[in-house]
């Protein structure tokens, strides 16, 4: 009985073991493709990316700068809040060099279908309040909390976790000295080309 | 001619008459869990048909070694293997597909159907049979699940397949939520149980 058992067992463990090690290198794959066109989807075109790890709130945050022809196209910033109404929302937010917010990009949530899934949507009222605006400006709370962010319909909290995420995503582009760069006016100047690695 | 009549009687069998949700009512978390619309409902439905008709084969294959005092734990090692190959496989070669699968994929290890049909047919019956067990109560699982969930999203979000059809704002959304999964269940096994003993 112990010996059939066991059999069993290890035979199904090694039958999972070789199809992991099989499609081990395939998942990264695929994981990879998906960030990279989740990048491409919240900034403008470019054509090289560097990665940086930032510490926000405890948390690494993955940074990736984006240039075109050597000169800084954008920040693309995946960002994790843990507030969400039924769990975590994790999303991309593509930044220019100012800070004007591209574009936001839900990658994942588990908000109540119909209300706080509507995060998700193309034009909802969430991204309407960030797109095209400047980080910096914008008080990044939902209305009803005294911000400028319009709340989704019955959906508070998940509207509180989204603005959670955009924060802390522009906290790590404010650590990023992308900023201050630009402040300096390098970056600005339209005749520098790769000023970036200065810092 | 009456062997292939017999064969496909075994398979429909699954479909109306031992139909796995209305009838037997088996695997009811994952179907109140995940209807919450039609291509949820479907694709739940196929991914558990998958790991039914190869759990049902291999069990079958192996019913003479295993001993009986050890035969529920050993179903449930197949069976977990199983869902965690498809779960690989489907990560790395179908990401698009994963992406709106993945999180019901790990629940089809607890889905008592397919212990049930384990139980019950895989390992009093032969490959061939057990396969086409596997088949028909797949594919009443996937029809009543794709059911519920067009209903619900219907009703609730005023959608059909996720295409809208203009009338959401009206509809009431309690149906998307969990109270809805009960009484689109509730109703729809009323219906079915009822138009079973008539004909």
């Amino acid at each position: 009985m112990i010996v059939v058992l066991f059999v069993i067992t290890f035979s199904s463990a090694l039958f999972v073991g070789v199809v992991h090690s099989i499609t081990e290198e395939p998942i990264r794959e695929a994981a990879l493709r998906a960030e990279t066109q989740s990048i491409r989807n919240v900034l403008p075109e470019f054509d090289a990316t560097q990665v940086e790890m930032i510490r926000v709130d405890e948390e690494e945050v993955k940074l990736t700068k984006a240039t075109k022809d050597g000169k800084l196209v954008g920040c693309a910033v995946l960002s994790v809040s843990h507030s969400g109404f039924g769990g975590d929302v994790q999303m991309m937010v593509g930044y220019l060099p100012d800070g004007t917010i591209y574009n936001i990009n839900v990658l994942s949530q588990k908000e109540t279908p119909g209300l706080g899934t509507h995060m998700t949507d193309e034009d909802n009222v969430l991204l309407k309040s960030f797109q095209g605006h400047n980080a910096g400006v914008v008080n990044m709370t939902v209305r009803k909390d005294g911000g400028d962010v319009d709340a989704l319909t019955a959906a508070t909290i998940s509207s509180r976790a989204y603005c959670d995420a955009v924060r802390k995503s522009y906290e790590a582009f404010k650590l990023s000295g992308v900023l201050d760069t630009l402040k300096s006016g390098s970056a600005l100047s339209a005749g520098t080309t790769s000023e970036l690695a200065t810092e | 001619m009456s062997i292939l009549k017999d064969k496909l009687l075994l398979a429909w069998k699954g479909v109306i008459k031992e139909n796995p949700t209305f009838v037997l009512v088996l695997g009811m978390c994952p179907t109140l869990g995940t209807t919450t619309s039609a291509t949820n409902g479907f694709g739940m439905g196929i991914a558990t048909m998958a790991v039914l008709i190869m759990s049902n084969m291999v069990i079958s294959l192996i019913k003479n070694v295993i001993p009986d005092k050890v035969r529920i734990p050993s179903f449930i090692v197949v069976i977990a293997s199983f869902v965690t190959i498809i779960e690989m496989l489907m990560q790395a070669y179908l990401p698009a597909l994963y992406a709106s699968l993945g999180v019901f994929i790990p629940l089809i290890v607890v889905n008592c159907i397919i212990l049930g049909r384990a139980e019950a047919f895989a390992s009093k019956n032969g490959v061939l049979d057990s396969a086409l067990d596997g088949i028909g109560i797949g594919v009443g699982f996937t029809l009543s699940l794709t059911f519920i969930g067009a209903v619900r999203e219907i009703l609730g979000a005023g959608a059909i397949f996720g295409f809208n059809l203009g009338i959401s704002s009206y509809m009431p959304l309690v149906l998307i939520l969990a109270p809805g999964g009960f009484m689109v269940l509730g109703f729809a096994m009323v219906l079915f149980n009822k138009f079973l003993k008539r004909s």
